[in-house]
């Protein structure tokens, strides 16, 4: 019998065969590759100390530069490649007119609607996964597989520092998670492909926004954007968990009014178009 | 084949069960625009049922609500007696398009099929090389539907509705856009389908193609049926009602026509023929009265009407009504009503 996992088989093989699945992992694949490069070529030019959590390591070791990755691609770069596939995938169905063409099969709106939000979800994870995975490969190459000094000042061994990195590759899929609810919401509201992904991505760079806006300090922990940087708990001696408790009850404020939203508009709606 | 509208398959359908499609009093509103206006139409076993009307008359806003796309805002729709709104599971039998047909651009024709036919399930798989060769596209099947042209697409549209094995198949202007080959070959198509027992709603402004397939029609005018009932009543009726005249002495021919008891609307035409309208009692009378006053008839035929006629006086101008529509056959669920707009 046709069901949920139908539709997330099917949506992934959709995904394969579409190019904005390899412009979002083709860039989770090239940032951090470019990135190494820069470092490599910093050798050869003036050298500038860096002023940001781990990066005196980047020439020490190759772990260091998914975690630099993940500071300065917090916000924007990973957000953006989410909402490239979730703030598509109800949109694109309007915008191919193929909503009314399977929703007129024999499944229910809420398995297509649970099958493309948990493909989404998938692109999302493999797309971070991938980053981190090369950055980690390229970053080894080029600094080698060294330990790496904790944010509390504490050498972690490269295996260790390895677990580290993928846990806090984990933890940062916590708001990345909200974002794809975002982009699924905007998706399925707007139906337009264009909007929703620019529209996550400026609510991801709103938040941003708004935690620096004086005044609004006390607004920072409830804020998405503190949620991206969350995964500093994990290297701490010993783990700070509190911020990463408080990303996962922060993000469900979010993400469950986003993806409930978007669930009702998808349920409820009239296909007079698509 | 068939070679000719299918009336035979309403008559020989089974009454059993409820109807294929029963719509009642469906209405749509968007706002301040009514876009269907109460619509109430029965498609019984076997017909092959147009579905006419101008463009912007609300067909396929009606479509949308039979195949539970939209939300009416009242009146009901059932499907083998299922309300579609309830759950997809009443549409179990039921396959058809609205609009053009539409599917993935950057997936094979081959590929879009085995994913709707993994959609539906109940062995819908093992269809789809039968359903590529009912529509002729096997030999493209493994190209990209983006390079399709509207034609192929057209009946890669039929081939996805096969996949259900249907027992009732609602389409949407499924010759629109099509060249004269095209046109032909999907009204054989449908012929052929509904030869092997398929019950069929067929929405469209190709006046020639309902008639040349359809056994039954209904006509909407904006968002209201002005007509539901079989072709062949609608010309009947209004074909009997009138009559072409030619005589050797029509001056006088026509004073007898005038003065003749159950002969009305007398008149000449364009080309100098007497024209009228009278029962068939009424005509044999004239027959005599004629004979017997020295104008020798030359011809004494009934007017024929095409389905195009008979659209045309239901859906324009204020009257909304075709002539000898109420003298249409009698049944239970025909009916003519004055349109309103």
């Amino acid at each position: 019998m046709p069901g949920t996992g139908t539709v997330y088989r099917w949506e992934l093989f959709k995904l394969r065969h579409q190019k904005r699945t390899y412009l979002g992992l083709g860039a989770a694949i090239v940032v951090p590759i470019l990135f190494v490069l820069a470092i490599h070529f910093r050798h050869h030019g003036p050298q500038h100390g860096g002023d940001f959590a781990f990066s005196s390591y980047l020439d020490r070791s190759g772990l260091a530069v998914p975690l630099v990755l993940l500071l300065f691609g917090a916000v924007w770069m990973f957000p953006l490649i989410t909402a490239l596939v979730a703030g598509d995938i109800f949109a694109s169905e309007d915008h191919n007119g193929t909503l009314k063409t399977i929703l007129t099969r024999s499944l229910e709106r809420w398995q297509i609607f649970a099958g493309k939000a948990l493909a989404a979800a998938t692109y999302a994870v493999v797309a971070i996964l991938l980053s981190g995975t090369v950055a980690v490969v390229a970053g080894s190459v080029q600094s080698g597989f060294n330990s790496l000094q904790s944010l509390s000042g504490t050498i972690v061994t490269a295996p260790k520092a390895t677990e580290l990195v993928y846990v806090s590759l984990l933890v940062y899929l916590i708001p990345i998670a909200t974002i794809v609810c975002i982009g699924l919401l905007l998706s399925s509201v707007t139906r337009n492909s264009a909007a929703a992904v620019v529209g996550t991505l400026m609510v991801s760079l709103l938040f941003q926004l708004v935690g620096i806006l004086p005044g609004l300090s006390g607004l920072q922990p409830y804020l998405l954007s503190t949620q991206f940087n969350a995964w500093q708990g994990l290297l701490r001696t010993p783990i700070d968990w509190a911020p990463i408790i408080r990303a996962v009850w922060v993000c469900l404020l979010y993400a469950v009014p986003a993806i409930g939203a978007a669930f009702l508009v998808f349920i409820r709606r009239d296909v007079a178009g698509g | 084949m068939s070679t000719g509208p299918a009336s035979s398959q309403a008559t020989a359908a089974s009454d059993e069960g409820p109807p294929p499609l029963e719509v009642r009093g469906l209405v749509k509103r968007y706002g301040e625009l009514t876009a269907v206006a109460g619509v109430d139409i029965t498609v019984r076993a076997g017909d092959v049922y147009g579905y006419l009307g101008p463009n912007g008359a609300g067909k396929t806003t009606s479509l949308r609500m039979m195949l539970g796309l939209i939300r009416p805002t009242e009146g009901s729709v059932r499907v083998f007696g299922r309300d579609p709104l309830q759950s997809v599971a009443a549409l179990e039998g039921v396959a058809g398009f609205v609009e053009a047909p539409t599917f993935y651009p950057y997936l094979s024709a081959r590929r879009n099929l085995e994913m709707l036919a993994a959609y539906d399930g109940h062995g819908a798989s093992q269809r789809i090389d039968e359903a590529l060769d009912t529509v002729e596209l096997s030999g493209r099947a493994k190209d990209r539907v983006g390079g399709y042209s509207h034609g192929m697409r057209q009946r890669l549209g039929i081939a996805a509705s096969l996949l259900r094995d249907p027992k009732l198949l609602l389409l949407d202007e499924p010759a629109t856009g099509l060249d004269p080959a095209g046109m032909r070959d999907m009204r054989l198509l449908i012929r052929r389908l509904a030869d092997q027992g398929m019950t069929v709603v067929l929405s469209s402004h190709l006046l020639a193609e309902v008639e040349d397939v359809c056994n039954r029609v209904a006509i909407v005018r904006s968002g209201r049926i002005v007509y539901e009932g079989e072709i062949a009543a609608l010309k009947r009726g209004a074909a009997g009602a009138s009559y072409r005249l030619e005589t050797t002495d029509d001056e006088r021919a026509l004073a007898i026509c005038q003065a003749q008891p159950g002969i009305a609307d007398t008149h000449l035409n364009e080309h100098g023929r007497i024209l009228f309208t009278a029962d068939e009692a009424a005509v044999a009378g004239l027959s005599q009265a004629l004979v017997e006053a020295g104008a020798l008839i030359h011809a004494l035929a009934p007017q024929t009407v095409t389905l195009e006629d008979l659209f045309f006086s239901f859906t324009e101008g204020d009257a909304g009504l075709a002539p000898g529509a109420d003298a249409g056959e009698p049944e239970p669920a025909a009916h003519a009503t004055e349109a309103t707009t």
